[in-house]
């Protein structure tokens, strides 16, 4: 009896001790301050430059400019603002935007009137299914359901309404729908799950990494959004040679290889809240990079073939929120492997 | 109750369907009107009702099918929360004719959702206008016909499904519309139709 009270007690004070430390330290809080700082500066300067004559800018890029850094610091604040509360908090966060992606790729998508069970099964099913998943941390359901249950489901849904039309385009639209607004974007949160190890290199070997996944999320976040501007900017200041005028007449291989190489340098300069070594960060930058110019070149070919520019303006009056992850879902999981690969600690 | 049950009801048809709302050459008033709109699904009543401003809400009512919603008590508690005008399908006769019911139940405050379809529409054409319509024209020559375009909801919930899928709908409102003078029937009722279409592409 008394051992067991002495196990009890030990329990609630290991509890204790695991809810007690916030999921902040010094190095996790000077990145966000700086992120939320830098989208700041970035919004002034976008509504200062509103303000100028049109004839020194182009209207339309500032606007689109505006649009994202308003975008973004809105996601940055909600994200600060649940990290402060715990990570459920944040992984129902990733939950409601991956829910409306998906409900802005579906918009977009036709489907047909014998799919309407599968969409909500979808919806109500799989995303949140999901999302549980990564909040309780069951790494082998959450990587496995989505691009194999539901991609099994799917079909089989469709097939049980006896709507044959154009079935297998069907099938792999919602799968696709599916895999990138949800699969792809729940490993963002899932990052705050990892225990990690760091390369310690006076003592030769891998120790436990005591910093906190709130910083890994933001360094992942921040890199995506820095790799988007810096293609950005590449593109205009250097672009010659576009990578597929009937997809994006904008992309050129100017701006991804200049972004690749410019934010390779910026991940090694904000590694300090990751368990990356200098040359780790710079290699996950790269990653990061690549991966986010493929997800903007597969987006835009994607609303290429459904004849809209942006996601926002099929519907008028919405933000366009898959505009805007399009290069965060592309890189997340692939992001997330890479660490998990060569630092997990188990 | 109703001062709950309202709101929640509006925010809900809100939510689940996404709905944008575009005014066209046309801006929300609290002149009467008749608003007539393509019929897709069960919610288009509801949501265009709720996607209207809050104090023309309160003077719109829907026209709907009683056969639908007064089946079971939750529709029929939903027609009387926003406010319904429920027409029996089945009892449409000379003496009783569901035009002067509307427009004794309007006076000359109210203004009215109507879908003159008759019926909810599951293919992209849309069916031929009822006159109706051209008869609430004709009776109240004062009254704005505004046409309206609902795009996507038939996806949101489509006719036969019990559960519906929140995707995004859009709303588009468009330029009022009279009767002209020596305009028949049928060329009324095209004018009204080509003009709920012309929204569509708008």
């Amino acid at each position: 009896m008394q051992h067991l009270i002495a196990t009890i007690q030990e329990n609630v004070a290991t509890e204790s001790t695991v809810t007690q430390p916030a999921l902040l330290d010094f190095w996790t809080t000077v990145m966000m301050l700086s992120v939320l700082v830098g989208l700041t500066i970035l919004l002034t300067i976008g509504q200062f430059l509103k303000r100028q004559p049109e004839s020194n800018f182009d209207p339309a890029i500032i606007r689109n400019f505006n649009k994202r850094v308003i975008t973004w610091l809105t996601i940055c604040v909600l994200l600060v603002m649940s990290l402060l509360f715990n990570k459920t908090v944040t992984v129902v966060l990733f939950g409601l935007i991956s829910l409306w992606a998906l409900r802005e790729f579906i918009t977009m998508t036709p489907t047909r009137r014998g799919d309407h069970g599968t969409l909500f099964w979808l919806i109500v099913g799989f995303t949140p299914f999901q999302y549980v998943m990564v909040a309780m941390n069951y790494y082998d359901l959450y990587t496995i359901v989505i691009p194999v249950y539901a991609s099994l489901f799917i079909p089989a849904r469709i097939a049980f309404t006896g709507d044959h039309k154009r079935f297998l385009e069907r099938s792999a639209k919602i799968q696709f729908g599916l895999l990138i607004c949800v699969y792809a974007l729940s490993h963002t949160p899932a990052l705050l799950y990892l225990d990690l190890v760091y390369w310690d290199s006076a003592a030769q070997s891998h120790l436990p990494w005591t910093g906190k996944t709130a910083g890994l999320l933001f360094y992942f976040i921040v890199v995506v959004q820095v790799s988007d501007m810096l293609h950005f900017v590449w593109d205009r200041l250097a672009g010659k040679h576009v990578i597929a005028p009937a997809i994006n007449s904008t992309k050129t291989w100017e701006g991804v290889i200049g972004a690749a190489c410019c934010t390779t340098l910026f991940g090694m300069v904000i590694q300090f809240a990751t368990p990356f070594t200098w040359y780790g960060a710079g290699f996950m930058a790269l990653i990061i990079s690549v991966m986010a110019s493929s997800g903007s070149m597969t987006m835009s070919a994607i609303k290429r073939d459904r004849g809209v520019k942006d996601y926002g303006t099929l519907v008028q009056g919405h933000a366009g929120v898959l505009d805007r992850i399009d290069s965060v879902c592309f890189a997340a999981p692939i992001f997330f492997h890479a660490t998990r690969f060569f630092l997990n600690a188990n | 109750m109703k001062q709950i049950t309202v709101p929640f009801l509006v925010l809900l048809a809100k939510a689940l369907s996404g709905a944008t709302v575009r005014w066209v050459d046309c801006q929300p008033d609290t002149c009467q009107r008749v608003y007539f709109a393509n019929h897709t699904s069960h919610l288009d009543a509801l949501v265009l009702w709720a996607s209207l401003p809050k104090p023309i809400r309160a003077l719109t009512r829907p026209v709907a099918a009683a056969d639908y919603w007064r089946g079971g008590p939750v529709r029929r508690y939903m027609a009387r929360a926003f406010n319904a005008l429920l027409i029996d399908r089945k009892k449409i006769k000379v003496h009783n004719s569901p035009i002067d019911m509307m427009l004794r139940e309007i006076g000359d405050r109210e203004s009215l959702i109507v879908f003159p379809e008759g019926g909810r529409n599951h293919t992209d054409e849309m069916k031929p206008f009822k006159s109706g319509l051209f008869y609430l024209a004709k009776k109240r020559p004062d009254l704005e016909l505004v046409p309206v375009y609902i795009d996507n909801l038939n996806r949101v919930m489509p006719k036969g499904e019990f559960f519906p899928v929140p995707l995004l709908s859009c709303i588009s409102i468009g330029a009022p519309m009279w009767l002209e003078s020596g305009e028949n029937k049928n060329e009324f009722l095209k004018r009204a139709q080509s003009a709920v279409l012309k929204m569509k592409d708008h």
